[in-house]
């Protein structure tokens, strides 16, 4: 439990350094009038929402990973053969991160049809890695790697599977900003800025989902392969 | 109804981008599917409180069976676990949890920060009906063959799966299907509730101006959002466990002189998973708990909270350290010394903040101008109990202490008293507070008063005496005592008081049904503000308030929400949306 605790220590630390701009030192019974927050556009609350939402998936892959170190330590592990397809699924995923920021700069340079290809081109990618674990999990029951055959087999596809299942959630959000963006068109009124600024927040949040889910999946990829398990062992020795 | 306006038309607060309300246009998406955050608090407190009333009678079941083993023909060993797990269950997360954070968190938060709405009102929505779902999964599980689960409300594997346990069959995915359901949903409301304390706080409200209660749920509300992914990922591995024969909590084991198919998982990775959910859910209940009560301290006594800083220290404090507390729920799984020292010692140190809190309160009442509504009965009744079950919570953390009373009887009077009947009191005491400003009319005092009496002096003569049974030997979990020497005939006696007396309580809740329903009609009319008090929730233009909460313009926040008795002030209490008086602010230079 080690690991989730240092992943909450980090946002506790977060939310202390937050708090400390918030003047918490202020004494509220002596003050009278308004008090304005300094001057600073506020960000969106869907992206306050998304970093909050990230925080929250992010406790439940280091819960994952945190049990995944206890039972790592136990006689009966037989790790796992590394398929060479995740490499290239891994592969895939660097794309889709990269379309989509690729798309976000282009929306910020108002250029409509790089941000409608970065976001097809993300899709496309991604989808194509949802592929590309399904024939990796294929794969491993072909060769025998049953789900209840061995605890590594279990944590293998739970973990995958939970990885998998959020960015299937993200390609839901990311269908939606992509017909938003092949609605918006350029030439009409002022209700255009509306528009894009909706567009240009959704371009923005769905690259941010997709560095966290690639950022998770590299975390999950060292672990799989076994590079992480002198890591451990490493901290292990520190901590005792 | 005020029309409120479409838009940022009418709004002057520039820095306040005001939210487009999402209007609804029929009878169904008013009241049923409705994205409105009162509509979907009432939805979750009254869909709580159902189930509290049922968790209540599950309770009377096994409290006729510890007092007359075997009077009732349908009981037997099976059925008293499975009461037991409903009950715990049902308390624990589909009362407390949703009523303090969905009902309380979902009504007052826009109100009393000055907001229209939720930021999201559209997840806010699916949130209840995610809840609903969860729910509606929990009770099939009464209907499907075997049974609930009987696995306790802690689910330990190995025996939670495995053969003997009752809900072997069913119950146990039932369970575990409802509870990731509602993590789900909680999710999507606890989102809503983060962002909006966040973002949606109106002109003037600095974080260290929001009443006490919005900090109380706030801090609960990111508490469980980092909190119940453990359960769920808990759930999710027990699920395969159960149903794709994975191994992550089951050990080798021989049944009957047959192995089953699993090996080598860990029971003790559950009890982790399940803890450091289940620790920090205990303070999710008490920390909005101790919001609220610092809120009605103040507005009944008319004094303004002692040490509001402190008490926001605090609440964040206990919110920080509650997570690393997990494991003196674990010190009887053979853990290493070491690890019980150190748990035993953050255990400990969460009493101070908890202590100052305790002073505060105290200390506000000192010299107050303390008014005995029903409301503050209950204020004042938290506080006695939660010191007594913190004080026993003091002997519960030391591991020597806690090794001879774990699972013993001690324990379960321990938790009633610091998590069941405190909280329960505190929303007693909210609903006799906000009633008036949900329906515009008071709940009857006559009633209230008994109910108050009732509740407060029978739950301490249920819980007094279990301790006793705890120090006495008296195991928890036991179906029934049987003819063991070791407990004196007193205890037998004891056992059928404990019954006797809940069965008295519970039939007095009745008394709180009918008030709520009837008030709701014949109620006296309690106007905008019946209790006088500073915060927003009470300045709206109407009462109730209507769609969009404020009138045509968002209340501007001038002061804290708790200048009650200031000097030289017309009346006692000064609006928070009230601007400085003359002479007001040379007065108050520190």
């Amino acid at each position: 439990m080690t690991i989730v605790v240092a992943f909450l220590a980090i946002l506790i630390g977060v939310v202390a350094w937050w708090l400390s701009t918030q003047r918490i030192m202020s004494k509220p019974w002596l003050e009278i009038g308004v008090i304005d927050e300094p001057p600073g556009v506020r960000p969106p609350p869907a992206k306050i929402g998304l970093g909050v939402f990230l925080a929250v998936a992010g406790v439940l892959f280091a819960l994952s990973i945190s049990a995944y170190s206890m039972r790592l330590q136990a006689a009966d592990w037989w790790p796992l053969p590394v398929p060479r397809l995740l490499w290239f699924n891994t592969g895939l995923l660097i794309l889709a991160s990269a379309a989509l920021e690729w798309s976000k700069v282009q929306s910020r340079h108002a250029d409509l049809d790089g941000v409608r290809f970065g976001l097809i081109a993300a899709g496309v990618f991604t989808l194509a890695f949802v592929i590309g674990q399904l024939m990796v999990w294929r794969e491993l029951v072909g060769e025998g790697y049953f789900l209840a055959s061995n605890p590594a087999n279990a944590f293998f596809y739970l973990m995958t599977g939970l990885h998998v299942l959020h960015v299937l959630g993200g390609l839901v959000a990311l269908a939606r900003v992509t017909s938003r963006a092949f609605r918006t068109d350029e030439a009409r009124g002022d209700k255009v800025s509306g528009e894009r600024g909706k567009l240009r927040l959704g371009v923005e949040l769905c690259a941010i989902y997709w560095h966290f889910l690639l950022v998770v999946w590299l975390v999950l990829f060292a672990l799989i392969a076994g590079w992480a398990g002198d890591f451990f062992e490493i901290c292990r020795q520190a901590l005792s | 109804m005020v029309d409120v306006p479409l838009g940022v038309a009418g709004v002057p607060l520039a820095e306040v981008e005001d939210v487009e309300l999402y209007h609804p246009k029929s009878w169904l998406t008013h009241y049923v599917f409705s994205q409105d955050a009162k509509i979907i608090a009432v939805q979750y407190s009254v869909t709580a409180l159902s189930i509290g009333l049922v968790a209540l009678m599950l309770s009377w079941l096994m409290r006729l069976q510890l007092a007359f083993p075997g009077a009732l023909s349908f009981i037997d060993a099976d059925a008293y676990y499975q009461l037991i797990t409903m009950h715990g269950m049902m308390m624990v997360v589909y009362v407390l949890t949703a009523l303090f954070l969905g009902g309380f968190g979902n009504y007052l938060i826009p109100l009393m920060l000055g907001a229209r709405d939720m930021v999201f009102p559209y997840a806010n929505m699916l949130s209840f009906w995610f809840y609903l779902l969860a729910v509606v999964v929990l009770f099939a599980s009464f209907a499907v063959p075997g049974g609930p689960t009987g696995a306790g409300w802690t689910l330990y594997p190995p025996q939670s799966i495995t053969a003997g346990t009752p809900g072997l069959a069913w119950g146990i995915v039932m369970m575990l299907v409802s509870l990731m359901i509602f993590i789900i949903g909680f999710t999507m409301g606890g989102l809503n509730y983060v962002v909006t304390v966040l973002q949606g706080r109106t002109r003037g409200m600095t974080l260290m101006r929001m009443p006490l209660t919005v900090w109380g749920i706030f801090t609960a509300s990111v508490m469980a959002l980092l909190a119940f992914p453990a359960l769920f990922v808990g759930a999710v591995m027990m699920l395969f466990d159960r149903l794709l024969g994975t191994s992550f909590f089951m050990p080798e084991i021989i049944e009957q002189g047959a192995r089953l198919p699993y090996g080598g998982g860990s029971p003790i990775l559950f009890q982790h998973l399940f803890w450091f959910f289940g620790h920090p859910e205990v303070y999710i209940v008490a920390l909005p708990a101790f919001g609220i009560v610092s809120d009605l301290i103040s507005v009944h006594a008319r004094r303004n909270i002692f040490g509001y800083r402190m008490m926001v220290w605090a609440i964040v404090a206990i919110g920080a350290l509650s997570f690393v507390v997990w494991a003196h729920h674990m010190y009887v799984s053979g853990m290493n010394p070491y690890f019980g020292f150190f748990f035993a010692t953050t255990t400990l140190i969460i009493a101070i903040p908890t202590a100052i809190k305790v002073y505060n309160w105290v200390l506000t009442l000192w010299r107050g101008d303390i008014h005995l509504t029903t409301p503050m009965l209950f204020a004042l009744a938290f506080i006695v109990t939660f010191v007594n079950g913190g004080l026993t919570g003091l002997f519960l953390g030391n591991v020597v202490v806690d090794v001879p009373l774990s699972d013993t009887m001690f324990v379960v009077a321990h938790f009633h008293m610091v998590m069941g009947v405190a909280p329960i009191l505190v929303i007693f005491g909210a609903i006799y507070h906000w009633y008036p400003k949900v329906t515009g009319r008071l709940l009857s005092v006559p009633l209230g008063q008994f109910h108050f009496w009732v509740t407060f002096l029978g739950a301490y003569l249920i819980f007094f005496p279990m301790h006793y049974l705890g120090l006495m030997g008296v195991p928890r979990r036991y179906y029934e005592m049987g003819e063991t020497a070791i407990y004196p005939p007193s205890a037998h006696d004891l056992n059928i008081f404990i019954t006797v007396m809940a069965l008295l309580v519970g039939a007095a809740q009745l008394a709180f049904v009918f008030n709520l329903i009837w008030s709701l009609r014949h109620g006296r009319p309690a106007g905008g503000n019946p209790w006088r008090a500073c915060s927003l929730e009470w300045q709206t233009s109407a009462t109730p308030p209507p769609h969009g909460n404020f009138g045509k313009e968002l209340p501007v926040v001038y002061r804290w929400a708790y200048d009650y008795n200031v000097p030289g002030a017309p009346e006692d209490f000064i609006p928070q949306n009230q601007p400085p008086l003359a002479g007001e602010i040379a007065s108050r230079a520190p």
